[in-house]
């Protein structure tokens, strides 16, 4: 149709010039287009109102040893448990060797007294049992997710079952004797 | 077109053997025969196709952060300002994206009007092109309720209560509409729902408005066909880069909007949140209704009323109804329009009289924007009166009878004709 005019006296040193700007326009407008999408993109991420109830604080006051609460935090539970003197005992004796996700107790507690971490499993992400008086605790004596059938002991660490990891502990900070702040 | 395009890539070659997509895209945009001598009014197609894209992707963006109820609509969109990331830009191309649609598309229509574009073979193609402004409307009235502020409740209130001008059964299908007995979470949630549906049916109708100028090839300034392959030029690189000159610059334009401007074709009334019980001193519509509410509001009391109501003995229409036709038929006559426009010649360009109540008309319509605007008093009530007749005037007298009395200019022979000449 236009031939003539597409072809006409197109020498090589010619033809090598429209080739780098066809490349060059079709690279800017690619590049234009990415940069678009990045608004596009980030605007999935967690929005300001969300990151900001990012932190909780909570009030120790009310718990009594051997006693667990659970709290939110960014929509997940956290368990806090007043661990006893034998618990504490328990969770120090235990050999880094005997553990599939080696971590002292002492890595995983700011006051031996207070264990805070992520309720939930490192398998698939249930809510292990083991916060209540009458739940079962697992063969080490910390929680059981019933789930998938894996065991924690007394420093939420992974003892037995298919999860990989010991259950996480947030960042947190204790204001003063009574308030920590997770997050 | 039935020839099959040889691709030298074998997997283009594989998926094209089974399913031809890269001939379909090689004939249909990379081959396509143009006439030669399209000018800019023609990028206006595909501009309005970059708009309702643009439109879906930050409607889709938006949907993922607005909350549809009563409580929590207005506070949401306050939200999708203030937290979610780039959530203001979003919203503002979103909101300014319905702006720029109706500019893009406004003078996408006139741009027919003028090059007669309307004129048989593309009846269809116009007429589909009618039902996607419609649908535009649609949706662009349901997207204006959904931030929930005075001028959406309102909005909603006083456009649904057009319905109930319909004889007899009026009040029962405006109760149907809200779902309820007033604008309320029903009406919303049902808003939002078709909000997100319409666009994808819109988007449906442009793919046949496309399918079908690829069937006649579009029209051309001199309205004439295209007689020999000398007077088309191939879709790309031709009109590619044309049409990328055209985006570039209503980009910058749009771009200029949302940065430095982004409230300008905004209410702020709209920032406050609904109140059912107290109506903004001044309601107006968004800027691409104000002609259309001119003429809703153009028609005297007793116009069409007084004469049937002696005639019938019952009101049977009223102004209120009457005004609602008038609405409705101003969109109806461009169904119309095809048949109504006679001429054997589809330009402006060689219709000097048709040329000349083109611009007329152009003005009209301005006017008609202009009154819609301003309050329902003074002088405006009979300069709105005197438009809308004109409006209708133009379509159904000034048309038909130029159309048969005009005597049109010489028309060039074929496209390239004029050119080849001056050439030699």
């Amino acid at each position: 149709m236009a031939d003539e005019i597409q072809t006409s006296d197109t020498s090589d040193e010619e033809s090598s010039r429209r080739d780098f700007l066809y490349l060059a326009t079709l690279a800017g407008g690619a590049g234009l287009g990415l940069a678009f999408m990045w608004p596009i993109i980030d605007s999935m991420n967690p929005a300001a109102d969300v990151l900001a109830l990012s932190s909780v604080e909570v009030d120790l006051s009310p718990i009594e040893e051997g006693q667990s609460i659970t709290v939110r935090w960014r929509g997940k539970p956290v368990f806090i448990r007043r661990r006893t003197a034998e618990e504490i005992e328990q969770a120090r004796a235990v050999s880094l060797a005997d553990l599939p996700d080696p971590q002292a107790d002492a890595d995983r507690v700011q006051r031996p007294e207070w264990l805070i971490m992520v309720g939930v499993c490192t398998h698939l992400g249930c809510i292990p049992l083991g916060q209540k008086t009458g739940d079962p605790k697992g063969e080490f004596g910390g929680w059981f997710c019933p789930c998938h059938g894996s065991h924690y002991d007394t420093s939420g660490r992974i003892r037995k079952g298919p999860a990989p990891a010991n259950l996480a502990v947030p960042q947190h900070t204790f204001l003063d004797d009574n308030i920590v702040r997770i997050g | 077109m039935a020839t099959k395009t040889e691709f030298k890539n074998p997997v283009v070659r594989w998926v094209d053997d089974r399913l031809p997509v890269f001939t379909y895209l090689d004939h249909e945009y990379n081959q396509f025969p143009m006439p030669r001598n399209l000018n800019y009014w023609w990028n206006f197609g595909a501009l309005a196709s970059v708009v309702l894209i643009l439109m879906i992707l930050t409607g889709i963006m938006l949907a993922m952060q607005y909350t549809p109820h009563v409580d929590y609509a207005f506070e949401s969109v306050e939200r999708i300002m203030r937290d979610v990331n780039y959530g203001w830009l979003l919203r503002y191309l979103h909101m300014n994206g319905a702006s720029m649609f109706f500019i893009v598309v406004y003078i996408h229509m006139f741009r027919g009007l003028y090059y007669g574009s309307y004129h048989a073979p593309r009846e269809l193609l116009w007429m589909l092109g009618v039902v996607i402004v419609l649908l535009m409307m649609a949706t662009a009235f349901m997207g204006y309720v959904l931030p929930w502020g005075q001028m959406s409740f309102w909005g909603a209130t006083v456009i649904t209560n057009l319905f109930s001008a319909i004889p007899w059964v009026g009040d029962v299908i405006v109760t149907w509409l809200w779902g309820g007995f007033s604008v309320d979470n029903p009406t919303l949630n049902r808003f939002y729902a078709l909000h997100y549906l319409l666009p994808f049916v819109i988007f449906a109708v442009v793919a046949l408005h496309v399918i079908a100028v690829h069937i006649t090839g579009s029209n051309n300034p001199k309205g004439i066909d295209v007689q020999v392959p000398r007077d088309t030029v191939t879709f790309h690189p031709y009109f590619t880069a044309k049409d990328s000159v055209g985006l570039v610059a209503f980009l910058l334009f749009f771009s200029a909007v949302v940065f430095f401007a982004p409230n300008v074709f905004g209410e702020p009334d709209n920032y406050i949140k609904a109140n059912p019980l107290q109506t903004p001193p001044h309601i107006v519509p968004e800027w691409y209704f104000l002609p259309f509410y001119a003429i809703l509001r153009a028609v005297p009391d007793n116009f069409i009323g007084g004469w049937v109501t002696g005639w019938m003995g019952v009101t049977f229409v009223s102004a209120k109804l009457a005004g609602v036709i008038a609405m409705f038929g101003s969109i109806a006559v461009l169904f119309l329009l095809p048949w109504l426009d006679r001429s054997k010649v589809r330009s402006a360009r060689y219709r000097p009289v048709h040329n000349a109540f083109f611009w007329v008309f152009l003005v009209d319509c301005f006017v008609l924007g202009w009154v819609g605007a301003n309050p329902a008093e003074g002088m405006f009530i009979w300069i709105g009166r005197v438009a809308t007749a004109w409006y209708f005037v133009h379509f159904l007298i000034i048309i038909p009878l130029v159309s048969m009395i005009e005597t049109p200019r010489p028309v060039p022979a074929s496209i390239s004709e004029p050119v080849l000449k001056e050439k030699a």
